[in-house]
């Protein structure tokens, strides 16, 4: 017994010593948003790969869970779809750099006997399904927009965050500026009090969304493009600004990122871009940092790491569901990362 | 936690009378004993203190707003628990319901002679083993088969019996009914141990007096023998109700997460334990105020209900002496 | 003449009774054999799960390779067993010096002291405290001093958990220790620190031990404590040369839960697998107590 006591105390001692003396190696832990959850975690575990003494790890919590790790200083940067808010910049000394690293499109995800593709659904029907007012498929406003598709008498599941997400605040901010009984009730924000009936569920994350309309019949929730591709389930087409049905690709989402132009602050909101071709619900997803790391080493691997992700990471930004960044805010955001020492 | 004791090569050293070293040995020995003892004590007080320190503000600021508010909006600083506190408690209940049915039923059939021995054993390990199984694997295990096999059944309940109040809304998936029934699956090993506990300890020759009046079997165990067991059984599913309140896991992958307070069994619920797993890592500093708040609110409801069965089980063992 | 026929017809009455009374009992025994055998239903459907759906993907690349990112095929969950043994380790080599002391104190030293009763019974209601309450501390204490997410957190954690089991099956196994031999070892001269080091603690040993596997069974399937203070890790806790215990860590439990939730299949499979990998071991872990003595909690 007593050997076996010291043999533990020895190994704890040891793995502590060791984590603290010969700790060359540089480790950068983040957390945040699920929206860009794949393509980051590819980007660090290449750039892991790829680059002697640095590992990156990054866990997706949701952005509110992130900016919260942040502000905690739990981690060493964070992700956030809703960027930060300026009393939360306010509360950290060291200053903070926000980076759009990549962007997005908010896909309706839904799962309807027999999969139907390309439901059409227009801007006050899809905003009315998330304020609890239409409650069926066959709702005759649904049916008249697609007159081919057979829908359903069965009643809309709608999925939403469980958790505080950037998600969330990119897609009610969207339909906060479309439909004003939407910004009146509900609001925008990481977290919104959405109607309480049984056919709002929740569920943590991006996955946990596609995850629970993947098996659940008679759904619909919000998620990142990429999620729906990869796992293959149908996403609806939306009518944008100018009335026109939009598929979300990379195309029309760049269409939506060249309606804004990129502010200093490097955030840039696009709640109803305007565009013929522009997909209606595309944002931008940051990474957070602190200016001042107190860490040379650290800052310089952070400083590499958002290198990589802007020149290697936004190649492979396309074939996973991503828009890539316009070449005009890779150059504003490479400019940008001098500032985190 | 290097204790300077030396074994002495020899075994038969033992007999020689205690050297003042031995003595020394013997105080340091005990006084680290009295520690450990003592370590155990300060965890629940810490555990009590920590919680309820950062649980403070929260009180002070909300007061009994967050014990009985139904909405949980950050935006607009409301926290309200009460949808929390009614969905642990009626998902636990069910859950009690389901489990000690079978668990009690088990608990007969497993003590009193319908199988042999060594049949029992196999039984009585089946259910052993489901306590072994990790939380999280009921979880994925509830996801992937409770809900699609239940789905077909409820929705029948739902279109044809959709008048009663528990079957008034149809299933969409995670909900109530889900999550009670793993949660009895992981309770049921809990209240089958502890009654048959409570079974096999009724002296035989109570059963034996019963069947020399001329009872049947049946009419023994149900007219003396559960009687005589009666207190620990409800020990049994007093514990069962303690331990169905405080699981986590598998209900934030099953309940979910809907702020509502319903008593349809196929709606979606929440329950404490969920709202503190799915919240805390994201709460700023004003939500963690209240989460500590629910997390004291548990602390709180299942110590009185593990104290009442605990006490049920002492005077239980007292009553069969 | 009625005196005749009264008898006469209570004797089929009684009769009918006695066959009332059987009836009920052939019904209330196939219904005992039911709920036996509806009982044993989810262990034997959850099994068939692991087996059919975890043993498929069940290869040796799991054991050796980091988690899939996102959208990557293949992948396993070598680091996350590597986080789980580790954090199991940190938390018994807290909880079972402590526990089998504090046992020392409850079996031998003071067992009916104020002290001793007080502290059996918060080990008791130890036993009952909701997992995720373990975790809050553990997040209080230690992820908020330290700054940082890592596996001494999650193993306070599931130290906190383990420490009550331990605790009581190691005062039931000392109890067990037959007091003759005690007194023989106090006849002859003998401390009490002796007594128990060279007598109590070798005898009950063996039951002992059975209650810190239990305990480490438990620990090892628990989740809801590591959620927020080991959190996860895509990586190696040895890594580039060092164990980094003052980092983020994976473990088993926390990647069935992530991957459970997530719409791709490689990482349902992968959950599948892992769930199979955990239950083994703690299946493993208990069947070895069982063969070391028999448990009582």
């Amino acid at each position: 017994m007593k050997r076996l006591m010291k043999s533990a105390a020895l190994a704890v001692s040891v793995s502590l010593f060791a984590s603290s003396a010969f700790a060359e190696s540089v480790r950068l832990t983040g957390s945040g948003a699920s929206f860009p959850a794949p393509i980051y975690l590819t980007w660090f575990k290449d750039f892991s790969k790829n680059t002697a003494g640095v590992t990156v790890d990054y866990q997706s919590k949701g952005s509110g869970a992130g900016v919260q790790d942040f502000l905690n200083k739990t981690v060493d940067f964070a992700a956030s779809d809703s960027a930060m808010k300026d009393e939360e910049i306010a509360k950290v000394a060291e200053g903070v750099q926000l980076l759009p690293m990549t962007a997005g499109e908010i896909v309706l995800a839904y799962n309807l006997p027999g999969n139907p593709k390309g439901l059409k659904l227009p801007r006050d029907v899809y905003s009315d399904i998330f304020l609890g007012k239409i409650t069926q498929w066959n709702d005759p406003k649904i049916a008249a927009a697609n007159p081919d598709l057979k829908l359903p008498a069965t009643p809309i599941t709608v999925v939403v965050r469980a958790d505080s997400s950037g998600t969330t605040a990119v897609f009610t901010k969207h339909l906060s500026a479309i439909n004003p009984a939407f910004k009146e009730a509900l609001g925008e924000g990481n977290t919104v009090n959405w109607p309480a009936t049984d056919k709002f569920i929740k569920s943590p994350k991006n996955d946990g969304i596609t995850a629970t309309v993947r098996q659940t019949p008679g759904a619909i929730g919000y998620i990142e493009y990429g999620f729906a591709k990869l796992a293959k389930v149908d996403f609806a087409v939306l009518q944008n600004k100018a009335g026109q049905y939009v598929v979300p690709n990379a195309e029309s989402g760049a269409e939506a990122l060249a309606a804004v132009k990129m502010p200093e602050n490097l955030v840039a909101w696009l709640p109803d871009p305007d565009g013929a071709k522009s997909y209606p619900i595309t944002s931008y997803t940051w990474m957070i940092f602190r200016k001042d790391n107190g860490n040379p080493a650290k800052a310089k691997a952070m400083r590499d790491m958002i290198e990589y992700s802007l020149t290697e990471g936004q190649k492979i930004a396309d074939s996973m569901g991503y828009i890539p960044l316009p070449p005009s805010v890779v150059e504003q955001v490479r400019k940008a990362s001098a500032n985190i020492q | 936690m290097n204790t300077p004791f030396d074994i002495p090569e020899n075994p038969d050293s033992a007999c020689r009378p205690p050297s003042a070293k031995d003595f020394l040995v013997d105080r340091i020995f005990r006084a680290l004993a009295r520690i450990g003892v003592a370590l155990i004590l300060a965890l629940v007080f810490a555990l009590i203190f920590e919680v309820g320190r950062k649980a403070l503000p929260g009180m002070e600021k909300h007061g009994f707003d967050v014990l009985f508010g139904t909405v949980w909006d950050v935006n607009q600083g409301k926290y309200g628990i009460l949808p929390a506190i009614w969905g642990t408690l009626y998902s636990a209940f069910i859950a009690l319901l389901i489990a000690g049915f079978f668990g009690v039923s088990m608990a007969i059939f497993l003590t009193q002679d319908f199988l042999p021995a060594k049949l029992a054993a196999v039984f009585r390990t089946i259910v052993e083993l489901l306590a072994a199984i990790p939380s999280v694997v009921y979880g994925l295990w509830g996801i992937y088969v409770v809900i699609p096999a239940i789905r077909p059944l409820t929705a029948w309940l739902n279109s044809e019996l959709g008048w009663i109040p528990f079957f008034g809304t149809s299933l969409s998936g995670p909900g109530l009914l889900p999550a009670a029934l793993v949660l009895a699956i992981m309770i049921l090993p809990t209240v089958a141990a502890v009654s048959q506990d409570a079974l096999t300890s009724v002296p035989m020759k109570t059963k034996q007096a019963a069947y020399g009046l001329g009872t049947t079997h049946w009419e023994a165990i149900l007219k003396v023998m559960v009687p005589s067991a009666a207190t620990g059984i409800f020990g049994s599913l007093v514990l069962g109700l303690g331990r169905a309140l405080g699981e986590t896991m598998a209900l934030a992958m099953l309940v979910g997460n809907a702020n509502t307070i319903t008593v349809s069994l196929f709606a979606p619920a929440n329950t404490l334990a969920a709202l503190l797993a799915l919240n805390f890592p994201e709460a700023g500093p004003t939500e963690v105020e209240v989460l500590m708040y629910a997390a004291l609110v548990l602390m709180f409801i299942t110590l009185l209900v593990n104290v009442l069965g605990s006490l049920l089980m002492l005077y239980a063992q007292r009553g069969n002496k | 003449m009625t005196d005749l026929s009264q008898p006469a017809t209570a004797l089929p009455s009684l009769q009918r009774r006695f066959e009332g009374r059987a009836l009920r009992s052939i019904i209330l025994t196939s219904l005992a054999w039911f709920t036996a055998i509806v009982a044993s239903v989810p262990l034997l459907s959850v099994l068939y799960m692991l087996i059919t759906k975890g043993g498929a993907r069940l290869n040796l690349e799991v054991f050796t390779e980091l988690p899939p990112t996102g959208f990557e095929m293949g992948g396993g969950f070598g680091n996350a067993m590597a986080g789980t043994f580790v954090m199991v380790g940190i938390a018994a080599a807290i909880a079972v010096p402590v526990g089998i002391l504090a046992a020392v104190f409850l079996a031998e030293l003071g067992p009916d002291s104020k002290l001793a009763n007080a502290s059996r019974f918060a080990a008791k209601m130890l036993t009952g405290l909701p997992s995720i309450l373990a975790g809050v501390f553990a997040y209080a204490l230690v992820v908020m001093t330290t700054g940082t997410y890592s596996a001494p957190a999650g193993g306070v954690a599931l130290a906190v958990l383990m420490l009550p089991i331990v605790v009581l099956t190691a005062e039931e196994a000392m109890k067990m220790v037959p007091k003759i031999m005690k007194d023989a070892a106090y006849g002859m001269g003998c401390t009490r620190a002796q007594v128990i080091m060279k007598i109590v603690l070798p005898t009950g040993l063996p039951a002992i031990l059975t209650g810190v596997m239990l305990a480490v069974a438990r620990a090892a399937g628990e989740t809801a404590p590591l959620l927020f203070t080991a959190l996860f890790s895509n990586y190696w806790i040895y890594h580039d040369g060092s164990l980094a215990v003052m980092n983020p860590t994976a473990s088993l439990a926390v990647l069935i839960y992530n991957f459970s939730g997530m719409p791709f299949d490689n990482q349902l499979e992968l959950a599948w697998a892992a769930s199979l990998v955990l239950v083994m071991i703690v299946l493993l872990v208990n069947i070895v107590s069982r063969i070391f003595g028999k448990p009582k909690y």
